[in-house]
């Protein structure tokens, strides 16, 4: 796939669940193996032309991900690699345990897809909200685990899953109008943390949505002398701990920014680090708080969570201020 | 292969003798237990499937084109290993094993195709959806082998299974068999007590699958329910009457030795009791 400018755009403007669509069309046409399914998704995941032209390399399971996930398996025990594809909650929690026991502790591999994961589905209430998969399947052996940071990351991500040798889950967030994190081709590595921006006084390390959001920050944050970097870290699970360890070294405060519940995402993966570091600056975690609360539309209620730049910049700044 | 009647006097002989070593490995495995009962009522399923009516090559357990056997009722496993070792997969001396610390051979199957354990099971309702997965893959590179699950009455409590056994018919499987082990128990009572699963065959019928029903323990209706002309595009799905703990008079119908330590004293008695069925 021509990864450039033009491309960045397009796949901005459609979402990243249509760009997995898109990139699912085209590993098809040159990978004999490939097997894509979904639970009754299939135009939600972007696969409407997909499922029309590969109708050999494409099952519907209907809306039962439970038997999905076994019939994963058991393509992959035959030799297929498989995506799956359908909505976070549903990709993760209703067949969890299908995950532990078919992909993880027999390691069929399974590339799984979870469509609009966060709060973008806010307007759907918290059914359809995914505030807990980082957490879920980071406890999982074996499973890899990325959130990637716009729709041209998507397709890093989906190209580089087919060759990664366990279970990875890719977790979409953000809609339509993704905002764009990188408008050109750059190397794509599981598990190595990008450093999108270099600073001295404070890292910000974000996954998904927030990379964008974080950068945002950081240019803020830089109009009030603050020197901040900003790392994207797409590969929740390995961690890049060398990132981490350089944070550490050159800033004085780690802050992790994620869509997720604070608990068991993102920031609670570099806490688990960060802490056998022996005099590491602080952390300030940011991400949804550890509750339920009411559901609207997206913007609001990033807003409401503080979530947007200027207020992640506002609130690193308080803390910096507390720190000094 | 001989006539009818000398094959079923075969399996017969071959079931004895895995009763026989599920008595050897239940008394091995000691106080960490064993799941007797549903291991004992699918004996003459497995033997009949391993010593007559499947397709592998004990030298090749990986040959592509052998038929998959997936104990979805993954506990019952003492009627699965002691087949492999009529099989020839698994030694005796690998039998004795049996839950020790480092076994091949734990009370719940454990993925080792070099021994012919297709998949891990224990968590019950997952074991029809890898077989829909491994049949639909061989429909796609037309290989003609088969799939043959077996599945617990009480398994049927779950709602995965459910998922898989609408699937199925929808995809046409007719490269599938489920075996349903009907013991009619389940962990802490009979089906009737703790969740009725009702008519299973009228259920699994009105899900598409063709449905036959035997005694699970007669070796000939069996084998006549496996090779019969299966309906073409339709998944068959065999409700075996089965007797938990079948075999010895101290465990037959009793729910105690679901999951039972062995005593050296029952051991003995049974060995007894199975000698002289053996030889009347």
């Amino acid at each position: 796939m021509k990864i450039n400018a033009a491309s960045m755009k397009m796949w901005s403007r459609i979402g990243s669940r249509a760009t997995f669509g898109l990139a699912a069309l085209e590993i098809a046409k040159e990978h004999e193996n490939l097997m894509v399914m979904t639970a009754d998704t299939s135009t939600s995941a972007g696969l409407d032309r997909y499922r029309k032209t590969y109708p050999e390399k494409f099952l519907d399971v209907g809306i039962a991900e439970q038997n999905m996930m076994g019939i994963a398996a058991g393509f992959a025990s035959e030799g297929l690699d498989v995506f799956t594809a359908t909505f976070g909650p549903f990709q993760t929690m209703r067949c969890c345990e299908q995950i532990k026991v078919n992909l993880g502790y027999m390691g069929h591999k399974v590339c799984m897809v979870g469509l609009a994961s966060g709060i973008v589905l806010g307007t759907l209430g918290y059914s359809h909200c995914c505030i807990e998969d980082v957490s879920v399947m980071r406890s999982i052996p074996g499973i890899t685990v990325i959130s990637p940071a716009d729709s041209g990351e998507t397709v890093k991500a989906t190209l580089a899953a087919l060759k990664h040798p366990e279970s990875i889950y890719i977790r979409l967030t953000g809609g339509m109008g993704n905002p764009i994190v990188y408008k050109d081709d750059y190397e794509f590595e599981i598990g190595k943390a990008i450093e999108l921006r270099e600073g001295n006084d404070v890292t910000l390390i974000a996954a998904g949505t927030m990379v964008y959001e974080s950068l945002e920050a950081a240019k803020l944050l830089e109009e009030e002398n603050i020197s901040a970097s900003v790392v994207n870290m797409h590969t929740i699970k390995p961690i890049d701990v060398e990132a981490i360890e350089r944070a550490c070294r050159n800033t004085k405060c780690i802050v992790t920014v994620e869509e997720h519940n604070v608990v068991g995402g993102l920031g609670s993966a570099v806490a688990e680090y960060k802490a056998t570091i022996p005099g590491a600056p602080p952390q300030m975690l940011l991400g949804l708080p550890d509750k339920f609360g009411k559901s609207g539309e997206y913007r609001d209620l990033l807003e409401q969570y503080e979530l947007t730049a200027p207020q992640i910049a506002k609130r690193v700044l308080g803390r910096l201020k507390e720190l000094t | 292969m001989g006539n009818r009647e000398e094959m079923i006097a075969r399996i017969e002989a071959m079931a004895g003798r895995m009763r026989r070593n599920v008595l050897d490995m239940a008394l091995a495995a000691g106080a960490s237990s064993s799941h007797f009962g549903g291991g004992l009522s699918i004996i003459e399923i497995t033997a009949t499937l391993f010593g007559e009516v499947m397709n592998y090559d004990r030298d090749k357990p990986e040959w592509s084109e052998r038929d998959r056997f997936i104990l979805s009722k993954g506990h019952g496993c003492v009627g699965y290993y002691t087949a492999l070792l009529e099989a020839g997969f698994i030694t005796k001396e690998d039998l004795l094993t049996f839950e020790k610390t480092g076994s091949d051979l734990i009370g719940h199957p454990v993925m080792n195709r070099a021994k012919a354990i297709e998949f891990s099971n224990g968590s019950l309702g997952m074991g029809l959806s890898l077989g829909i997965g491994v049949a639909l893959a061989a429909k796609r590179r037309k290989s003609d082998h088969k799939v043959y699950v077996v599945m617990g009455d009480g398994e049927c409590n779950e709602g995965s299974v459910w998922e898989a056994a609408m699937a199925a018919p929808n995809f046409k499987l007719d490269n599938v068999v489920a075996i349903l082990d009907r013991n009619k128990f389940q962990q802490t009572g009979s089906n009737m007590e703790i969740m009725s699963v009702g008519d299973l065959a009228d259920k699994w019928r009105s899900f598409g699958w063709k449905v036959v029903e035997v005694d699970g323990h007669d070796v000939g209706e069996l084998y006549d329910a496996f090779t019969n002309e299966g309906v073409s595009e339709q998944p068959l799905a065999i409700v075996a009457h089965t007797i938990k703990g079948k075999g010895f008079s101290f465990s037959e119908n009793n729910n105690d030795w679901h999951h039972h330590v062995l005593s050296k004293t029952q051991y003995d008695a049974a060995l007894e009791e199975l000698n002289n069925s053996l030889a009347g």
